[in-house]
């Protein structure tokens, strides 16, 4: 038993460490850019159809991975040029309703190009198969690479804005961006950058996640739903706060449907505790996100002197 | 442009406009758009309630579906227990108009205070976050609830519930009784917005922090708005139920939310009008865009019409600041 | 005040460009968008093909079909329908993909005296007590394919299962119907979120649990999430599957690829069906469309034949003529592509149901029929219905 709550424990941050590298992206344009971007999910799905295309044409996994990055980057330019930035100054509702009729464009015009049935992704051979765990459990190694990306972003991000200048200029931006623009700071240049940042990470989540799950259309809806609820947890703008909230969502999300049916099932009988632990354990994260608000209403780790 | 001192006299024109519709439709023998007519009423009720919450106080609620689902799904289970038959904790179900309206009225309001007392502690994007969180919780709720068709939803055996005097079966009736619904709760906003509350309310939205500092208690405000809201998107969900006699939880999924949101800010948020035009424009796109683009030779487009309208939202952005009321009408001031 | 006028122009215009040819016409409400969006497109272009063979007739009576896309939303799905009953005065309606759109569409289409003819979901209260003499499903009530695949589950000696759904109705009845028919012991159900992307929490669970076999039935995108994961975990030669029909269609076995190698499922419909029909019938849609049909096109084609078999037999009356249209829909006096296949009382299908294995052929992963599991299979719900 306690060895399946470890494993499940683990499957949780590793959930969680993907929901990281999505949340990341968002975060930061959020955050600093203070753009409500609903078509950050579209970006995780232009990633995956990228590593479908690319690595179904040369075969190798790893090259999809390399290319898909400049795609998303490419199509993240054209969005901000054309869309983005004409919205900067605009209010957040704009933002939403453009960026919802740019789901509805880049959905739509994926199904008219790549069809409707869904993609494959074929799993890189070196990443293929289990590792054992402690000598006790195997682990597909697959999910340790998700684990692996996810640290390595995070440790990333974490260099760029505590030891660069940048990163002193997006710290400063997320505070207080009329300040940052007085001081003569290139703020379109690092709005660019940092939205091509924040979709590349979409992207490389996107390709990382095309092995493991299907790859269609509107995949990114239901995630970026998941990541608002991550980095809201977290405290909007914070780094940090997005780790802390994709890894709680993670664990949270994860536990609750491994052990509520059981916990239940001490107290029902099994087919009904089978299904109200289902519905339970979905609403566990929003029923989370519900609490860590009541009680901390900017979230855990609320950037200081924000205005929201 | 057309300024806005001509407001009242057009709205007069809509509202004759709006009566006159369902003959002209017959007489065009086109009467199965009174059904798409009454669809643009039902869903305008749900807009212009969230309209006193965007627009008016500044509260963006990305959780609005969840009162059309407790509305709708009171009007279902009710009828769901008349039909069988039996009782629900006790009560028999029924088809009364007079008992089933109210009732969904007063729960969605009950259901309001009860999300707005907690979202309300938070601000800004959180409260969008928050009030999301309420609807995709009410959402796995009506999913779980397997007596009443779980995610397939139940129909109304029955059909629609009875009002006396009107049958709303008819569906002539069932329209005018929706505009009427429509049209009161207009009325009443626009009283509510231009009265000494509603001042309450626009200053809350420029300014909360300020307002705190004279003594003015917003919290207490924005909960009797939230409530307000609530009561006339239950109504929506209430008739919404009766014109497709069907209840499902895709009624509070997150993407309605979503799209009553689209229609206010599309429509020009903080104007009730707006929102009202936003619908009929959204909805009518959303059905006859592919009739009109199969119409014109473009049949790829036709079956991939959402390519289209994207970028008809984002141009509406960008070019119109305040959505369609603003593209219309030329600001007094 | 200005767009309500034009709304209500662009309505007139519309009605007053409607067609005005005497072709019989057939409304065909589907689900073409979102992830599900292939389903109802098979289900057209099958029907499609039909028409197009006998060059733009169904049984020599030249046809109309209005095509429209119900986008999942069942107030979409109902003013469509009016549209269709009311101006364009179809006479059949068919097209419905969900079970969440038809109790929409059904009521409506059988209160005007049309026929309903479902060419997909076959939900269980319109087989029972809520059955209709003009409401007919040319597929398969939704239990059957549950049902088939505990009849499989036995015959292939498994003693138990692990079985999981996602939670909602369909998910509920998939579970059940597996249940109904499975005679080993269940040594865990779970029921999984709408809409999941991850299932490493559920699979260590089935590891844990370590049963004979396990049955999923998570349809579209959330059965490829998992059988990608499934395989991942190195549970696919562990524990091997046994699987409905539409977890193992043809465009889910291109989207997992070779981790779907093996595994044993059942359906009403193969490709490699030994019928004259139906090999004519995937020759031509693979030369129209250039890929193999999926089990949703076959339904499609098979549902146009129906109709074109009725309309034979009447002479293209059908609202001129109701009894006379329904007793020769009865008939089902056609070759269909699946093999036998008769209506039971309450106009459901009784037909066989086949045991499948996933293989690879020519670098293409297919499903060879095996076997029949279920012969003259009918659903769980005639005897409710007093027809």
């Amino acid at each position: 038993m306690s060895q399946l709550v470890f494993e499940q424990f683990l499957n949780g941050i590793q959930l969680g460490m993907f929901l990281f590298l999505v949340s990341a992206g968002l975060t930061l344009v959020f955050g600093f850019m203070n753009i409500i971007n609903l078509a950050h999910g579209s970006l995780f799905m232009i990633g995956a159809y990228s590593i479908a295309l690319i690595s179904g044409a040369t075969g190798s996994f790893w090259i999809g991975l390399i290319l898909c990055l400049p795609v998303t980057a490419l199509a993240a330019f054209i969005i901000e040029v054309l869309i983005i930035r004409p919205l900067y100054t605009r209010d957040h509702l704009d933002q939403v309703l453009a960026t919802f009729g740019l789901i509805l464009f880049i959905n739509e015009g994926t199904t008219m190009l790549m069809g409707r049935t869904p993609q494959f992704v074929d799993m890189p051979e070196a990443l293929s198969g289990s590792v054992t765990l402690f000598g006790v459990f195997s682990y597909p190694l697959y999910r340790l690479a998700i684990i692996a990306s996810g640290i390595i972003v995070a440790a990333i991000l974490w260099f760029i804005i505590t030891k660069t200048r940048v990163g002193m200029q997006i710290r400063a931006g997320t505070t207080n961006r009329e300040i940052v623009q007085q001081l003569g700071v290139n703020i379109d240049g690092l709005n660019t950058a940092i939205f091509l940042v924040g979709a590349m990470f979409a992207g490389l989540a996107g390709a990382m996640a095309g092995p493991l799950t299907s790859v269609e259309v509107g995949m990114g809806e239901n995630l970026l739903i998941l990541c608002f609820v991550c980095i809201v947890i977290g405290g909007i703008g914070s780094i940090r706060g997005a780790l802390f909230g994709a890894l709680t969502v993670g664990i949270v999300d994860t536990m609750g449907r491994s052990f509520l049916p059981s916990i239940l099932g001490a107290f029902l009988d099994p087919a009904s505790a089978s299904g109200i632990a289902a519905g339970l354990s979905s609403m566990s994260i929003y029923l989370l996100m519900v609490i860590v608000l009541v009680l901390k209403p900017t979230g855990l780790f609320p950037v200081a002197g924000r205005i929201s | 442009m057309i300024s806005e001192r001509h407001l009242p006299k057009l709205m007069a024109l809509g509202v004759l406009v709006l009566l006159l519709l369902p003959l002209m439709l017959n007489a065009s023998g086109s009467s199965y758009l009174i059904s798409t007519a009454t669809r643009l009423v039902i869903f305008a009720i749900a807009a212009v309630s969230l309209d006193l919450l965007i627009g008016y106080t500044g509260l963006v609620s990305f959780g609005h579906a969840a009162f059309l689902g407790v509305g709708a799904y009171t009007v279902g289970i009710l009828s769901f227990h008349a039909y069988e038959g039996d009782t629900f904790f006790g009560l028999p179900g029924t088809l009364s108009g007079l008992i089933v309206l109210p009732l969904a009225v007063a729960l969605s309001a009950l259901v309001a205070l009860a999300i707005g007392a907690l979202s309300l502690r938070t601000k800004g994007v959180y409260f969008i976050m928050i009030t999301l969180s309420f609807g995709q919780m009410l959402f796995f709720l009506f999913v779980s609830l397997e007596k009443y068709g779980g995610d397939d939803g139940m129909m109304m055996f029955d059909g629609r519930i009875t009002l006396p005097g009107l049958d709303l079966n008819d569906r002539m009736s069932f329209y005018y009784f929706c505009l009427a619904c429509l049209i009161a709760f207009f009325w009443f906003c626009r009283r509510l917005v231009a009265s000494k509350f509603g001042r309450t309310l626009q200053a809350i939205r420029q300014n909360e922090a300020r307002l705190s500092s004279i003594g003015i208690r917003s919290y207490t405000a924005k909960l009797l708005i939230f409530v307000i809201a609530g009561a006339g998107a239950g109504l929506a969900g209430a008739l919404s139920a009766n014109h497709t006699e069907f209840v499902s939880p895709a009624l509070t999924h997150w993407t309605r939310s979503g799209d009553l949101m689209i229609v206010v800010i599309l429509g020009g948020i903080g104007t009730l009008l707006g929102p009202v035009l936003g619908t009929i424009v959204f909805l009518l796109l959303e059905e006859f865009l592919p009739l009109i683009l199969h119409s014109v030779g473009l049949d790829l487009l036709s079956e991939h019409w959402r390519f289209v309208l994207g970028p008809i939202l984002i141009l509406i952005v960008l070019f119109a600041k305040s959505g369609i009321y603003g593209l219309l009408f030329r600001s007094r001031e | 005040m200005r767009t309500t006028k034009l709304g209500l122009l662009a309505g007139l215009m519309l009605s007053a460009t409607a067609a005005v040819a005497e072709d019989l016409k057939i409304g065909m409400i589907t689900t073409l968008s979102g992830p599900a969006g292939y389903l109802g497109a098979d289900v057209r272009d099958g029907f499609m093909l039909a028409i197009d063979e006998e060059g733009g007739t169904l049984g020599g009576v030249p046809v109309d079909v209005l095509v429209e896309d119900d986008g999942l939303k069942p107030e979409n799905g109902r003013a469509i329908a009016e549209r269709f009953l009311e101006r364009d005065q179809v006479e059949i309606m068919t097209g419905i993909i969900f079970s969440n759109i038809a109790p929409v569409v059904a009521p409506l289409t059988l209160r005007a005296d049309r026929f309903y003819i479902s060419p997909n979901s076959g939900p269980s209260q319109f087989a029972g007590s809520k059955c209709h003499e003009n409401y007919f499903v040319a597929s398969w009530q939704n239990d059957s394919l549950h049902e088939s695949a505990g009849i499989n589950a036995n015959n292939l000696g498994f003693k138990n299962a692990y079985i999981l759904a996602p939670n909602y109705q369909a998910g509920k009845d998939a579970l059940a119907g597996f249940k109904r028919y499975f005679n080993g012991e269940i040594v865990g159900e779970t029921y999984t979120q709408l809409g999941q992307t991850d299932y490493a929490a559920e699979i260590a669970k089935i590891r844990a649990a370590d049963p004979e076999m396990v049955f999923q039935f998570l349809p579209g995108g959330m059965g490829i999430n998992f059988m990608k994961q499934y395989d991942q975990a190195g549970l696919r030669d562990e524990v091997p599957l046994v699987l409905a029909a539409p977890s193992a269609d043809i465009n889910i076995l291109r989207a997992v690829g070779e981790a779907m190698v093996g595994v044993a499922n059942t359906s009403h419909w193969n490709h490699d069906l030994d019928n004259e029909a139906n090999k004519a019938f995937v020759a031509s849609f693979a030369e129209k469309y250039d890929r193999l049909p999926t089990v949703y096109a076959s339904q499609g084609y098979d549902t146009a034949r129906l109709i074109a078999s009725a309309l034979k037999a009447t002479g293209g009356k059908v609202t001129e003529d109701m009894d006379g249209f329904r007793e020769a829909l009865r008939a089902a006096d056609f070759d269909s592509v699946r093999g036998p296949f008769r209506f039971n009382s309450n106009n459901h299908p009784v037909q066989n149901w086949y045991s499948r294995i996933v293989v690879e052929e020519d670098g293409e992963f297919r499903n060879k029929t095996t076997g029949i599991v279920a012969e003259d299979h009918a659903d769980a719900y005639v005897g409710d219905c007093n027809l």
